[in-house]
């Protein structure tokens, strides 16, 4: 189904795509879950971080993935390497690559950089998150957690408030949440969306009184504090009382609704502090997930030809009945 | 130059701002020496299936010399444009440092003497293209220089592009602009719209050209200078110009071949060889510039030739400097992708940009007896794929490479020297 790469959801080809990363999750969930969270399959393989923007949760919990599966991993750290002194893009990869590298997890602050990374190198490219553009992993973990909380997207009504335009999180959710069949509502100031919503299968709304009560999900954005500069908004407070998440607009939730975050929050900005500790907000679920869906990934990108079943009998932990099936199933196609 | 044999262009149609003729034409002493049937001489150049027209003109090219040799030199630059026909082509001032003074024109002329093309030189409008003080215009153009623009960068302050107009009139030169509203398209790295906020690219939205082409309007009908316009890529910047021109203000305006063949769905590879500024727009634009050139509110075609080493271009879309190579694609993406009548094709790469760069006394002149013989002879129907490794520069920033086109270059005749013989530089 996946192809070398995961740059974008797309790449994920729909929603048969991404309820497969979605079932195999399950069954690492369950590996998560067992006191030695630990099973062989990566044995041998190695991963690397290429992070050229700050990132703590992202990098934890990939490399938390990919330990649990039994990779090698190294940190390429742009600010100690070679990169600040001028090395390029093209030479950075290729030299990673040339240590033997099976994969490449990229964050970067300019769009499309995974993208020109995965035309010079052969190692599978994970985008860990690529300016205003994607961050397909963040949709996946997004999917699992409302999978596991409603049981299911398709039908449900996910309004992403806040600043969608300068978000890669709300352009890869917004694709993989319309794949699986949810409706989706923008709800921004217009200063704070794209340029054109031409071809986006959303509706846009201005008012979030009037989305809450009709929402299943309510899905925050991080409110950037130098947007202030540039004339997008006169000011957080009114960014706050007419887009955040006070603990009356959470009273507009219906019972049964869920609040989301990809983090870091601001609270007090775009999330009330109390409505970010509510029983209903699944921001911890999120980040819990993350290592999860991180795992499917990995698996799915560098698990081809490792047979979970061959390498089971040296792991201490043994190798769950699941996730052999599934993962069979998986490198089957 | 005397010292080169006479020949003949043997077999070819003529085409000029006369009109089209089967004719030979006979060059010596750096002169057209006799155009007509049967004509010999003591060597012959076939032309046979070829057109002879007067040599190709680029009104924009960026030669980067001074400053940035690593990209292009005068001479690589010229090399390429003898390849792709043209005989003339006019120096962009954004160097290091800046055209503009009399001491950077002359060093840009003295390397251009021994290139095998003509080069000229355009003047910055203010010092250091920086946009606060005018730069020493009459000091430039009495070395020459017809053209002043700060190109790559418009002239953002009013008030300062009035008096630099209001001073150009006072020396009978052309104000060239750049039009781009930094403040509007300040961070921007493409066009801005559907692709743009697909690609999570900062964009830089047409009315930012617009309103720049729309103020220069305003300031030729109160100072009554001369503006070219300089890259247009949007459709209400064409009509613009459309209604200035037929107002009769003194305006004219160019378009480059990618503007005429490429749209901003390019941006998807993420691959900065499509990026270039003003950015690669909409369908709707580009068939608007393709009108504009057919009805002739855009008289000329200009390549925009901006060269970049490779490391520049391996970088995230954003970091990457925006340009594209030009010289050796212009004239056949022209013949491949517009429907024009040849004389209005040749027109707008010939004698229309050697109007407007003020050396239509040398060339783009009617191929006729005693005229500088300042030619390039194409080969309309031959197909080729496009290699930026096969190019004269010394960049490969070709937004085309592997494309199959349509019609080359044959021969190019420099004051009466073949330069390039069958699509070989000879010099």
């Amino acid at each position: 189904m996946i192809g070398r790469h995961l740059l974008e959801v797309e790449d994920l080809g729909g929603a048969e795509g991404i309820e497969e990363v979605l079932r195999l999750t399950d069954s690492f969930v369950e590996v998560s879950e067992r006191a030695i969270p630990k099973v062989p399959a990566l044995r041998g393989r190695t991963v690397a971080w290429l992070f050229y923007e700050d990132s703590t949760r992202t990098r934890l919990s990939f490399e938390t993935a990919a330990k649990r599966l039994s990779a090698d991993t190294m940190n390429f750290s742009v600010g100690s390497s070679s990169v600040k002194k001028g090395e390029s893009l093209r030479d950075t990869a290729r030299t990673i690559e040339a240590m033997g590298i099976d994969a490449i997890v990229v964050r970067h602050a300019s769009a499309g950089a995974p993208h020109r990374i995965a035309g010079w190198v052969d190692a599978s490219v994970i985008n860990a998150g690529d300016g205003w553009h994607q961050h397909p992993t963040q949709a996946l973990l997004d999917c699992y957690t409302i999978r596991q909380h409603l049981g299911g997207i398709a039908g449900r009504h996910i309004a992403i408030i806040g600043d969608i335009k300068h978000s890669r999180v709300a352009r890869s959710d917004v694709e993989a949440f319309t794949a699986l069949g949810a409706e989706v509502t923008l709800v921004a100031p217009p200063t704070l969306l794209p340029p054109s919503l031409d071809g986006w299968p959303v509706r846009v709304s201005h008012d979030l009184d009037a989305v809450l009560p009709t929402v299943d999900v309510a899905y925050l954005l991080r409110m950037q504090r130098e947007r202030m500069t540039e004339a997008l908004l006169p000011s957080l407070r009114e960014y706050t009382s007419t887009y955040g998440l006070t603990i009356r607009r959470a009273e507009l939730l219906r019972p049964d609704a869920v609040v989301m975050h990809p983090g870091p929050m601001n609270r007090g900005v775009e999330i009330a502090a109390d409505v970010a500790d509510l029983p209903c907000s699944l921001i911890l679920d999120q980040v819990r997930n993350g290592v999860a869906v991180r795992m499917a990934v990995l698996y799915l990108l560098l698990g081809a030809g490792t047979s979970l079943g061959a390498t089971g009998p040296t792991d201490p932990s043994g190798s769950p009945e699941t996730t052999q099936t599934r993962a069979e199933e998986a490198t089957g196609e | 130059m005397s010292d080169h044999p006479t020949f003949v262009l043997k077999g070819g149609r003529v085409v000029d701002a006369r009109g089209e003729r089967l004719a030979d034409v006979v060059v010596a002493d750096g002169v057209v020496r006799a155009v007509g049937v049967d004509l010999s001489a003591d060597r012959v150049l076939d032309a046979s299936g070829c057109i002879v027209a007067p040599g190709l003109v680029d009104v924009h090219t960026h030669l980067r010399e001074p400053g940035r040799e690593e990209a292009e030199t005068v001479e690589t630059g010229a090399r390429g444009a003898a390849l792709g026909g043209y005989t003339a082509i006019l120096a962009m001032p954004n160097t290091t440092p800046a055209i503009d003074s009399a001491a950077v024109v002359n060093q840009v002329l003295e390397l251009g003497r021994t290139a095998p093309c003509d080069v000229y030189t355009s003047g910055a409008i203010t010092v250091d293209r920086a946009g606060e003080q005018l730069a020493p215009m009459a000091e430039m153009a009495a070395l020459g220089v017809r053209v002043f623009t700060d190109d790559g960068a418009g002239v953002q302050d009013n008030r300062l592009m009035r008096r630099a107009m209001e001073y150009a009139t006072g020396l009978g030169v052309t104000l060239a602009q750049h039009c781009e509203d930094d403040a509007l398209c300040g961070g921007g790295h493409m066009h801005e719209g559907e692709w743009s906020a697909r690609l999570g690219i900062a964009g830089q939205p047409a009315e930012a050209e617009e309103l720049m082409v729309m103020r220069d309007i305003a300031l030729a009908r109160l100072t009554g200078c001369r503006i070219h316009f300089q890259h247009l890529s949007t459709a209400r910047s064409v009509a613009m110009v459309r209604d200035a021109v037929a107002a009769g203000l003194p305006v004219t305006a160019e378009a480059t071949p990618h503007h005429f063949t490429l749209t901003h769905a390019e941006c998807a590879s993420y691959d900065p060889v499509f990026k270039v500024n003003p950015p690669l727009r909409t369908e709707a634009d580009v068939a608007a510039v393709r009108a504009g050139l057919t009805d002739g509110t855009i008289t000329a075609i200009a390549t925009d030739h901006a060269p970049h080493t490779p490391e520049s271009k391996e970088l995230p879309f954003d970091q990457a400097p925006p340009g594209m190579l030009g010289l050796e694609t212009a004239l056949a993406l022209a013949l491949t992708e517009l429907a024009l009548p040849l004389p209005v094709l040749l027109g707008a790469m010939s004698w229309n940009p050697a109007k407007v760069a003020g050396v239509d006394d040398v060339h783009g002149r009617p191929v006729a007896e005693g005229e500088p013989a300042n030619l390039c002879v194409i080969d309309p129907e031959i197909t080729w794929t496009v290699r930026a490794d096969a190019m004269a520069s010394r960049s490969r920033n070709s937004p085309y490479e592997g494309r199959e086109l349509k019609g080359r270059v044959r021969h190019t005749i420099l004051a009466g020297e073949p330069v390039v013989i069958a699509g070989e530089p000879q010099r």
